[in-house]
């Protein structure tokens, strides 16, 4: 009797941790650690944070991998692992930091570009778009308010 | 004149000596059980047995428990998310703080009383009966024959609680959200698994559990194995043992939560 309740304690437990890794966690939409590698530089990430999604036309491609600072320009670098069944973006796509919603995660949208040669692991991708910073925005809307009131 | 000052010396000076004393036997124990370990895993039965009494009569509280601690996380989180709009993220807040901290250390802390106060008294009450010191005479080691297989249920009991202290309560928590405050079904789900790691929260979750288990158990037989063999002693001890446990656990969390997730 007391076999058959260890038993089904047991059984209990394993399921509920294989229930909270599959059900609760990202196990199974996590990329599936063969993808390749590219970085892009950005005058400023905002809130980005490692780990944060990549996406193209709201599909999720890849995730951000490290973040870190290039000493030379002082721009920030984002290396970011896209799976390997997407290695379909032409060499000149950009990358831009969007919002998902108003104060939502940041997350990197690619928009890919013409040409037919395809990137690569290691490569660079040249055209970025930084985060959008909504001090910076109402600092400069006010700012041109201000030079309106001038004028008139 | 000197005599108070003098009384006091001698008190802090016994206190020392009491704590030096119980540091020493606390090492002999664990050198005594640590060889032990291994040997008690050739009798799985005596595991067994440990198992329904340390981890099937512990479901009931572990299982309440959760549900509760979920439903009031949904009801809190819901009533804060909604202010900023984002009560959608409710899913996200009860799985987090239950997968990370909550399920981990509120199962230690009911585990200390509910498991650990039973072993301690069980095994004070062994040793004041010297039923311990019987087992010596006839060549049985206590630690194989008693200490150890508790040992090893206490360790596998915990990271199996735990998770189902942490299951059930994000289960308690969308019963709250989506049952009664109208937060989309979908996006509970959804947010929980786009924000909540695997590695980051779950593996780390279950790492924390283990060693909570390990040091809960730990108290709970060496408090009850050097236990003053008498009524008292027993009951003191058992005290003892929920006591540093709860502080035990709380204090390694803290450690744990900072060394773990880098905020």
């Amino acid at each position: 009797m007391r076999d058959i309740w260890v038993g089904l304690f047991v059984a209990l437990g394993l399921l509920a941790l294989t229930l909270l890794a599959l059900h609760v966690s990202n196990l199974l939409s996590l990329p599936s650690g063969k993808g390749y590698f590219v970085t892009a530089e950005f005058d400023n990430i905002g809130g980005l944070k490692v780990r944060a999604p990549v996406k193209l036309s709201g599909v999720v491609v890849g995730r951000v991998e490290s973040i870190s600072i290039d000493s030379k320009n002082f721009r920030a670098v984002v290396g970011m692992n896209i799976e390997s069944n997407y290695s379909i973006f032409p060499i000149d796509s950009s990358a831009a930091i969007y919002t998902s919603g108003l104060l939502g995660e940041q997350y990197i949208g690619l928009s890919p570009g013409a040409e037919d040669a395809v990137l690569k692991s290691g490569d660079r991708i040249a055209l970025t778009q930084s985060a959008i910073v909504l001090e910076t925005l109402i600092s400069q809307f006010l700012f041109n308010k201000a030079a309106e009131g001038d004028k008139k | 004149m000197m005599r108070p000052v003098l009384n006091l010396l001698a008190r802090i000076g016994q206190g020392v000596m009491e704590a030096l004393a119980r540091l020493g036997r606390w090492f002999v124990f664990m050198l005594g059980l640590l060889p032990a370990l291994p040997a008690s895993l050739l009798r799985p039965r005596l595991i067994v047995d440990q198992l329904y009494q340390v981890g099937v009569l512990s479901l009931q509280i572990i299982l309440v428990a959760g549900a509760f601690v979920g439903m009031v996380l949904g009801l809190q989180g819901y009533s804060i998310l909604a202010t900023y709009g984002s009560a959608e993220s409710l899913g996200v807040v009860v799985a987090l703080s239950l997968v990370r901290e909550l399920g981990p250390v509120l199962t230690a802390l009911l585990f200390a009383g509910r498991a650990g106060s039973a072993l301690t008294a069980e095994l004070g009450l062994m040793k004041s009966t010297e039923q311990l010191a019987g087992m010596e005479m006839m060549a049985v080691d206590p630690l194989k024959r008693v200490v150890a297989p508790r040992f090893w249920a206490g360790v596998l009991t915990m990271p199996l609680l735990a998770a189902l202290f942490s299951l059930v309560g994000v289960l308690g928590g969308y019963a709250i959200g989506v049952g009664l405050l109208g937060v989309d079904s979908g996006s509970y789900w959804s947010q929980i698994q786009s924000q909540v790691d695997f590695r980051e929260d779950i593996i780390n979750g279950v790492i924390k559990s283990v060693l909570f288990g390990v040091v809960a158990v730990w108290i709970a037989l060496f408090e009850g194995y050097d236990c003053v063999p008498t009524a008292e002693g027993v009951s003191r001890a058992t005290t003892r043992t929920v006591v540093n446990t709860s502080l035990a656990v709380l204090g390694l969390d803290f450690v744990m939560t900072a060394l773990m997730f880098n905020v």
